[in-house]
């Protein structure tokens, strides 16, 4: 089966750059799955996890936003903060509640009559309060 | 002519900057090998980055539903000057290049009426430039307690400028620091980044994406974040800049510290030398006397 080159790059640094089989990416539209022969698409990312499958196994990261980048022979994903899995702590993961849920806040105030961004604010809170089912970390209240 | 004793103190002084100017440079040379790691480091995000971004903006240029960050307010009145610079001096010439550069570029836009508002990133920069821009400073962006350069960092710098922008209070905005070329030379750069430019690369083949949400929603998504990734970007080369300068700053001075030294060390000995002539000559004609 034909494999795709699968990067992960964060603004800091390279976070993996693998032959992959198939790569799992929460989209913003809803969760795809991109393998070989893909149509071209470029997508935003929502908060989630990304699951890489390669012929040594599978790896997972967590993403917070960002986009990815499919071709028929790879796909590029740029995220904006990203963590291998296994480095997510439950420190890290409280930051990152925190800060959606300060996000969150500061859009109500901001935007007392227009739903638009605090809906897209609720939503991101949401979805990183998702990240924990999947990763067995549980969101503070 | 100085007494022995002063020219040995002298000595004794030169030698220790000649010791301080040598641990500067080897920290800001491992400071510097640090920097330039992060740099490097960021570049395939920044290079993707942007390689998708000119694909979308040359899609979507000319149509009137273009965001403004792409397309502009369709004025160039008020001009945003984001002077990035370091927070310590002893770097050669690296901070006043920065600051010349973005002295010129406000001088030139006064001329033309235009206005100028100055928002500086780095304290060394914002005391050079106060005589001649001290009016037109709108804000500053204190970096001297980050250690680390991160990411946040640089979107808490484009969440202000992007506020700003909300807010009206500029139309085009250009960022100034020095691009790392090697150790020894550093380009001090002025980059326009709202509107954002581009480079449309000519062989950029004509794959044609499929777009989910739509061009248009991802387009509003990711340029504010092309604000921030220009301004990290910088951040990063600055950082690079300032070590190299630093470094290369203070191997001139070290080396320039050696010179004295040894001139100042024949100085000493002739001097000496002519002490002990001068005795033996009154010691010698005091006994012919006899």
């Amino acid at each position: 089966m034909a494999n795709l080159q699968f990067d992960l790059v964060s603004p800091e640094r390279r976070l993996a750059s693998v032959e992959a089989t198939e790569v799992q990416i929460p989209g913003a539209d809803g969760d795809m799955t991109a393998m070989a022969d893909h149509a071209p698409t470029i997508t935003t990312l929502r908060p989630g996890v990304l699951t890489v499958i390669h012929s040594g196994g599978s790896d997972a990261y967590v993403v917070s936003g960002g986009f990815a980048e499919i071709t028929a022979t790879g796909v590029s994903v740029l995220a904006e903060q990203a963590l291998p899995q296994a480095e997510v702590t439950q420190d890290i993961y409280d930051q990152m509640v925190e800060d959606a849920k300060s996000a969150y806040g500061r859009a109500q105030e901001t935007f007392k009559n227009e739903p638009g961004p605090v809906d897209d604010a609720a939503k991101l809170l949401s979805d990183m309060v998702a990240i924990g089912g999947h990763i067995g970390l549980t969101a503070k209240n | 002519m100085p007494n022995l004793k002063d020219l040995k103190n002298r000595i004794a002084s030169v030698k220790s900057t000649r010791k301080i100017t040598k641990a500067m440079q080897m920290v800001a040379a491992a400071k510097l090998r640090r920097a330039q790691d992060a740099a490097e480091s960021s570049r395939p995000y920044t290079e993707r980055f942007n390689a998708v971004m000119a694909g979308l903006a040359a899609g979507s240029a000319g149509s009137e539903a273009a965001p403004k960050l792409l397309s502009g307010t369709g004025s160039d009145q008020v001009q945003l000057l984001i002077v990035m610079t370091a927070e310590r001096g002893l770097c050669g010439g690296f901070n006043g290049n920065i600051a010349k550069l973005a002295k010129a570029h406000a001088a030139k836009l006064l001329a033309e009426g235009k206005t100028v508002k100055v928002l500086t990133v780095g304290k060394k920069g914002r005391d050079a430039i106060k005589r001649d821009l001290g009016d037109h400073f709108v804000g500053h962006v204190d970096l001297s307690a980050v250690k680390r350069l991160g990411y946040a960092d640089a979107q808490g710098i484009a969440k202000d400028v992007l506020a700003r922008f909300d807010g009206e209070e500029f139309d085009v905005a250009t960022i100034f620091f020095a691009r790392f070329e090697n150790v020894v030379t550093q380009h001090p750069t002025a980059q326009q980044i709202i509107p954002a430019k581009f480079e449309t690369t000519e062989d950029a083949e004509a794959t044609l994406y499929d777009y989910e949400p739509s061009e248009e929603e991802i387009l509003a998504d990711l340029l504010p974040r092309g604000v921030a990734t220009a301004i990290f970007s910088a951040l990063l080369e600055n950082a690079a800049s300032e070590q190299g300068a630093r470094m290369s700053a203070m191997d001139n001075a070290t080396r320039n510290a050696g010179e004295m030294i040894d001139k100042l060390t024949i100085q000493y000995n002739r001097s000496r030398q002519a002490v002990i002539t001068n005795e033996l000559i009154e010691i010698i004609s005091g006994a012919e006397a006899l």
